[in-house]
């Protein structure tokens, strides 16, 4: 049977809003993935734990909390931790174009801020996921 | 395809989750591998008590069941979920959202517990193929107890008894106008009925309906089928579920009912994949041109379904001992 791409949709951090991580969802969703949806004030080390379970290709955290500098690169560390790095991890929500640089060095793959469109993100998943 | 072959296998053989994972998607994606490596460790198989629950949608299914493995693991149980949601039947793609109702520390924080949450992937809301596979790797791994949530959609629910051994059918109070109204099939696959949402109005009467349902309902087994109320958001219910369930499984054993509910399954389960081969190499040795043209003969009357069948049969034997003879 043909391989789907599994992603692990998540929302780190205590802000208590995930309109945008559930039109990303349904985004994903109608492109053929598999999008396993884990709510709102997930730590770290939940998302990952959840990630390596479910086998996933990706992680799309979304974060408006303020506090992505701190949690999106966690994340990172603790899959490099648990030799899950082959993960691709992606970003969104309210985040200031000066973050970005940082946090893609420190292995974020990619950042969609507000005005990108669903089709960037599932397209970006197309080329940079799959085994 | 062998290089993610040896990457899971021997780190699966080794207890790690992350190989786990990968076998069960393997159970998806590439199935005879997985078929070859569990028939290599039967050994690891058959040990482990397999839980379904099922029931209408939004009864509390995942949020039961998550609170029912924490309970489980703090008495020292290893258990391993599988969370089965209907895909999409579009796209093929699936929201899977029964991991969001799980409680803390079913979210990741015990390394006993082990979630997967799985698409049926087309099956039409059923059990898919994959999942009884991935039942058999829970076991070979190790898992003590697995349990498996699947949608009651009224024609699905009956896939679960064919790999549990114990089922548990959730009921809420007020669904529909009453119990009666619930299909009769999901009643007589049920060993543990439980109401859940106790907290709301009617529970002591939807708990009555059953009980009452269950006395018309003779018991031949000597298995009494309890019903649980439960408040699975507040985890109370959940002790009382958990030891019922353990009782159920001792009753399976000490009875010799749980050798038996085995063989069968060994039985249906031998009977699909025959079936399942049967078909692929009647496909191959016959041809799917001649399924079209007998397809196109019933339809226009001249040939009836049963000599259709008759036929093709002769072309598939002559065609068998054509190729055996050269
Ligand atoms: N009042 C009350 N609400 C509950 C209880 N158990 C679960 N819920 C709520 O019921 C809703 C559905 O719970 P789930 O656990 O997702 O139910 P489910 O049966 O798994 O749902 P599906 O998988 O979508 O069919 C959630 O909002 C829960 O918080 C309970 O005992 N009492
Ligand atoms: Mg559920």
């Amino acid at each position: 049977m043909e391989k789907k791409i599994r992603v692990l949709i998540a929302k780190p951090g205590l802000d208590g809003h995930d309109r945008g991580a559930k039109v990303i969802a349904r985004a994903l969703r109608d492109a053929g993935m598999e999008v396993i949806y884990t709510g709102l004030r997930r730590t770290p080390e939940q998302i990952v734990t959840a990630a390596i379970q479910e086998d996933v290709d990706a992680v799309g955290l979304s974060c408006l909390s303020g506090a992505h500098n701190h949690l999106f690169p966690r994340v990172v560390e603790l899959l490099r931790e648990r030799q899950a790095d082959d993960i691709v991890v992606i970003g969104g929500g309210v985040i200031p174009d000066a973050d970005i640089p940082g946090l893609k060095e420190a292995g974020v793959k990619e950042i969609f801020t507000p005005g990108t469109s669903t089709e960037d993100v599932v397209a970006f998943l197309k080329t940079h996921v799959g085994r | 395809m062998s290089v993610v072959k040896a990457d899971w296998q021997e780190g699966f053989l080794a207890g790690d989750t992350r190989a786990l994972a990968r076998a069960i998607s393997a159970a998806e994606n590439e199935p005879e591998v997985v078929h070859s490596f569990l028939q290599e460790h039967s050994g690891r198989l058959g040990r482990a008590h397999v839980v379904g629950i099922t029931g209408p949608p939004g009864a509390g299914k995942s949020t039961l069941t998550g609170q029912l493995a924490v309970t489980l693991v703090a008495r020292g149980y290893s258990v391993g979920l599988l969370l089965v949601d209907p895909s999409s039947p579009f796209t093929g793609g699936a929201i899977l959202g029964d991991r969001l109702r799980l409680p803390d520390l079913a979210q990741g924080s015990s390394s006993q517990i082990y979630v997967r949450s799985l698409s049926s992937r087309g099956s039409m809301g059923g059990l898919s193929r994959a999942t009884a596979d991935a039942i058999k790797l829970l076991d070979a791994f190790g898992k003590d107890i697995i349990i498996v949530e699947t949608v009651g959609t009224g024609q699905s629910e009956t896939d679960i008894i064919s790999v549990a051994d114990s089922v548990v059918v959730l009921a809420v109070p007020g669904l529909g106008d009453d119990i009666q109204a619930m299909k009769a099939g999901i009643l007589e696959i049920a060993d543990l009925f439980v109401v859940n949402k106790a907290d709301r109005d009617g529970a002591d009467k939807t708990e009555r309906e059953l009980l009452s349902m269950l006395k018309l309902q003779a018991s031949s087994s000597g298995w009494t089928i309890p019903v649980i109320k439960t408040v699975a958001i507040r985890n109370e219910g959940i002790a009382d579920l958990a030891d019922q369930l353990l009782a159920h499984y001792e009753f399976l054993q000490t009875s010799g009912l749980l050798l038996e509910v085995r063989t069968a399954r060994v039985k249906s389960e031998l009977n699909e994949l025959l079936q399942l081969r049967l078909t692929q190499e009647f496909q191959k040795v016959v041809g799917a041109a001649r399924y079209e043209e007998y397809t196109q003969q019933i339809v226009s009357g001249n040939i009836s379904p049963y000599e259709a069948v008759n036929q093709l049969w002769q072309e598939f034997v002559s065609e068998i001992k054509r190729s055996a003879s050269s």
